[in-house]
Parts: C-alpha cells; sequence; structure tokens
C-alpha cells in the first residue's frame, strides 16, 4: 500500500549532498509526526535516507523504486 | 604437493573477525563535527562542502576552521588582489582567489582540469562548491578564520565573505576537539 503525503521534494536530478539537504529543510519546515515524500534519482539515496533517518530519529516509514526514481516517505519525529 | 593438490580455500588459515552483530552496536555519538580546512583546492573544497552541509542536514553543529589556503576560497568574489605589502600581493596573484577559480591538486592543466570537473559535476546533478558554501551559511555552519594566515597573508574582514565568526586560533580548535568532537583535516 502506497501511503498518500501532502508534502513533498523533488530531488530528482540532484547528486549527494543535495537530497538530504534539501528532506533536512523540508521536514523542518513540516509538524511532528507529519508525513513527508522525497522522490530521488540518485542511486546512492537509497543507503543514505537509511542513515540518516537513524541519525536524525525522523521516521523511514516506506522505500520504493519505480522506473529509476526511488522514493521514500518520512516522519517528522 | 602439485599445485592441483593445494587447497583453494584459505578457509580456516586467516583469522576471521567474529560475526557482526545482528544489531550495530551503539556507538559513541557526536552531534559536532570540526573540519580543519587547510587544502583550498577544488576538489578538497567540495568535498569539505559535501560533508559539512550532509552533516549539517543530519542535525550536527558544523565548524569549519580556515587556515592557509583554505582562505582563498572564501575571499570575496569581486576582490582580485590581497595583501598589503608585495610578498602577500604575490600569493593571490599566483594563486586566484574566490571559490570559483579554485584549482586541483592535480590534472589543473592551467583550469583546464577544472573546467571538465565543473562540467562534469553539472552533467551528473552536482551542486558547485560556490552553490554549496550558499547552503552551508543557510545551514549555519560555523567559518572560523585563523588569524595567524590572516595576519601573515594580510587578508583583512573586507576582503573575506561576509558572515564568518571572529578569527580564532589553534587552542580554540584543540578545545573542541578536546571535548570529543571528530576533526578532519582536509
Amino acid at each position: 500500500m502506497t501511503v498518500q503525503t501532502t508534502h513533498r521534494v523533488d530531488a530528482r536530478g540532484l547528486a549527494c549532498p543535495m537530497p538530504i539537504v534539501k528532506t533536512a529543510q523540508a521536514i523542518a519546515g513540516i509538524g511532528s509526526g507529519e508525513l513527508l515524500e522525497v522522490l530521488a534519482t540518485d542511486p546512492g539515496s537509497t543507503k543514505d535516507f537509511v542513515a540518516w533517518s537513524r541519525t536524525t530519529g525522523h521516521e523511514l516509514v516506506e522505500q520504493s523504486v519505480e522506473d529509476g526514481v526511488y522514493r521514500f516517505v518520512l516522519r517528522r519525529k | 604437493m602439485t599445485i592441483a593438490e593445494r587447497p583453494t580455500t584459505t578457509e580456516g588459515a586467516i583469522p576471521q573477525p567474529e560475526a557482526a552483530p545482528a544489531e550495530p552496536r551503539a556507538p559513541a555519538r557526536s552531534d559536532e563535527l570540526l573540519i580543519i580546512f587547510e587544502s583550498g583546492d577544488l576538489e578538497r573544497t567540495w568535498g569539505t562542502l559535501i560533508l559539512a552541509t550532509s552533516a549539517a542536514a543530519s542535525g550536527m553543529r558544523v565548524s569549519i576552521f580556515l587556515t592557509f589556503w583554505g582562505f582563498y576560497p572564501l575571499v570575496k568574489p569581486g576582490v582580485r588582489i590581497t595583501g598589503e605589502n608585495w610578498m602577500q600581493k604575490m600569493l593571490s596573484v599566483l594563486n586566484r582567489p574566490g571559490i570559483d577559480h579554485l584549482r586541483m591538486s592535480r590534472l589543473n592543466f592551467a583550469g583546464m582540469g577544472p573546467w571538465m570537473a565543473k562540467r562534469l559535476a553539472r552533467q551528473h546533478g552536482v551542486a558547485s562548491p560556490g552553490e554549496l558554501l550558499e547552503v552551508a551559511r543557510a545551514m549555519g555552519v560555523r567559518l572560523i578564520p585563523c588569524q595567524m594566515t590572516m595576519d601573515m597573508f594580510g587578508l583583512s574582514r573586507d576582503d573575506l565573505i561576509d558572515g564568518l565568526e571572529e578569527p580564532a586560533g589553534a587552542a580554540t580548535v584543540l578545545e573542541q576537539i578536546a571535548h570529543g568532537t571528530p576533526a578532519l583535516f582536509i
């Protein structure tokens, strides 16, 4: 099942570190417990978002890939 | 023993590390990072700023201590010559200041190397050092100038981009390290 979100970061076409940077900036602007969807094409992001969620404590709720686009759903702590 | 009879595996001969624990052990955590930025090279400026912005994005408090060649990337874009006497001026003539004029530590080829590196970076969606510097400042990365280098190179605060911390010395850096902040020398 695909989680529906209202907040989104489009980091497609961007390389390290911008997907993480843009995600950090966006998650600072949403409320605790709210969901943020991130789209990225950087293959390294699959590892980076897992690590980043462990470092920051924001939960990685969902992770998927479709047509070379990675989708991450994070819940702000 | 012929070659064919030799064991094909060295299993058992080399001490193997113990199996990794299923869960990563909780390591000592640090929420600070210090980078002593000395080189000023294009590729090392890139690395420094990528680490600094990623660390800031991970909630870490990041300081970059600027020393020696690390100053020239942070000279204001419009400033071409820095220094007061001829030797100090010569340093900036031979080492063009500004984040858009960095040289590579190898394969510089009079600017051909950096030109290609920047072109490749653009093609692959990699932010430029100038863009990353703006991101770093917006995310609160602290840039601490080394007072001794400023004096030696004849650099004034007006030569440098705005928003730098008060100049300081090695003791300031070492105090952070003494309290456990991981430090990188780049």
